[in-house]
């Protein structure tokens, strides 16, 4: 179908797109790449009166150091994100993560502030902005407030993020030895996952794991910060053992529906598997450099 | 135009450019694709307002059939279509692959395509035409002179469809 009529505004500046928001209030909605919101205005899911377009915005697409943070303009779309050297090398999660959400032509209008802020349970970036313990910057017509990740994600299509607040930039910790990686399975490419597992390890001394972030993407009514999994692993090697010891732990602490991608016992089991992968190709991704 | 139009359907019904096709309906089958300031995108999910200002080419831009550019010419060749109903996505794709790597893989080539779906082929020769097409960029040939151009008739506008 096509969408309800709407008026439609292309703001040029951050203030402009802010005090349009504060304008129409809840009639309004951001615009981003319009890959997850088009499409449900074209299912009439959704029906802004009011639609703010940011792309016409300038400076909300970067991705540069700023001392140990690697931080990310809301508005950096997923192909340059897929495509980033600079990210491959502070932050491979995130361009793993990247390469897998949908398929290369929803990539090129697709950003990562939209898949973050539609905060769909099977969005595959929340993942990495749980494990990677990232900030996401709300920024408001009344200053800006930094949200840590694990309370951004209030619940199903639902954030933190109040009446008249843009994110703007997300900032993720970076450090010469933290490892990381995201594994997502798919039924085929373009799909949402199955599930998907976003990990995060600090190696310390003898290779013990003195930090460490798993987040599960499409196992449960949000994103899933898998906190006892996390604990198996602090202060132990990553051996198999351990790996599976924390793999199950995360698979115990999802809480997956099941749907057309699989029952609730099939995803567990994913959750799983996936957790494993993901802890293995962080470790071996450190030994591929 | 309304700001609700879609680009696929600005394309379609405001410029009569008909070689842009509406498959799913749902983001999936890239039927759509177009280029939008030399990037592919799914034109069935962006706002004809998103596109104002930009460079949008479609597959009218690429060739006719009056001249085929060499893409065409190689899915002609390979067989790289039955319907044809996929193939305006699958050459707009293959044009921005062949621009930023002028020799891709197998494996290169199914993950720039991956949003492109096809009913009937199968994609193996949907594959080989891209090969192929990527060897007659790079020999500089595979221009091909549409049937009226061999016999001296003037060119047809885009939108008028043989027979129908």
């Amino acid at each position: 179908m096509n969408p309800r009529p709407f008026d439609y505004h292309s703001p040029k500046t951050v203030d402009e797109a802010l005090a349009l928001a504060d304008r129409f209030g809840t009639d309004g909605k951001f615009l981003a790449g319009g890959q997850s919101l088009i499409p449900l205005m074209k299912l009439r899911i959704a029906s802004p009166a009011h639609v703010i377009d940011l792309g016409r915005i300038v400076g909300l697409s970067y991705t540069r150091i700023d001392g140990e943070i690697l931080a990310v303009g809301a508005m950096t779309k997923l192909r340059d994100l897929a495509n980033s050297a600079l990210v491959a090398n502070e932050c491979p999660a995130l361009v793993q993560c990247a390469m897998h959400i949908a398929d290369p032509l929803v990539r090129n209008m697709s950003t990562i502030g939209g898949n973050i802020t539609h905060a769909d349970p099977s969005n595959d970036m929340p993942a990495v902005m749980v494990a990677t313990g990232a900030q996401l910057v709300a920024t408001s017509s009344r200053g800006r407030r930094p949200i840590p990740a694990p309370e951004f994600f209030v619940d199903t299509f639902t954030t933190a993020l109040r009446q008249g607040e843009l994110l703007t930039e997300v900032r993720i910790p970076t450090g010469r030895n933290r490892l990381s990686a995201y594994v997502k399975l798919e039924r085929q490419p373009g799909d949402f996952g199955v599930v998907g597992v976003a990990v995060v390890v600090e190696l310390g001394p003898g290779d013990a794991c003195s930090s460490c972030g798993i987040g599960l993407s499409g196992a449960g009514p949000k994103v899933i910060k898998a906190k006892r999994a996390e604990s198996v692993l602090i202060g132990k090697k990553l051996d198999d053992a351990e790996i599976e010891k924390a793999a199950l732990t995360a698979a115990e602490e999802a809480e997956p529906v099941g749907d057309l991608r699989g029952s609730s016992d099939y995803k567990r089991q994913m959750v799983r598997i996936m957790t494993i992968r993901a802890i293995k190709a962080a470790v071996k991704g450190a030994e591929s450099v | 135009m309304e700001p609700r139009t879609l680009l696929l359907r600005f394309l379609r019904e405001n410029l009569g450019l008909t070689g842009t096709h509406s498959g799913c309906e749902t983001t999936s089958c890239g039927a759509c694709t177009v280029l939008l300031d030399g990037k592919p995108v799914k034109s069935c999910t962006v706002l004809a307002a998103q596109a104002d200002g930009r460079k949008v080419t479609t597959i009218e831009g690429i060739g006719s059939a009056n001249e085929m550019d060499p893409i065409q010419t190689a899915f002609w060749e390979k067989h790289g279509l039955q319907c044809g109903f996929c193939t305006p996505g699958m050459v707009m794709t293959t044009f921005e692959l062949l621009e930023g790597n002028p020799d891709p893989d197998e494996q290169q080539i199914r993950a720039a395509l991956s949003g492109n779906l096809c009913r009937c082929t199968g994609y193996v020769n949907v594959v080989e035409s891209v090969r192929y097409a990527s060897k007659l960029r790079r020999k500089g040939t595979g221009k091909v002179p549409g049937e009226r151009a061999k016999k001296g008739e003037p060119p047809r506008p885009p939108r008028e469809i043989e027979g129908m």
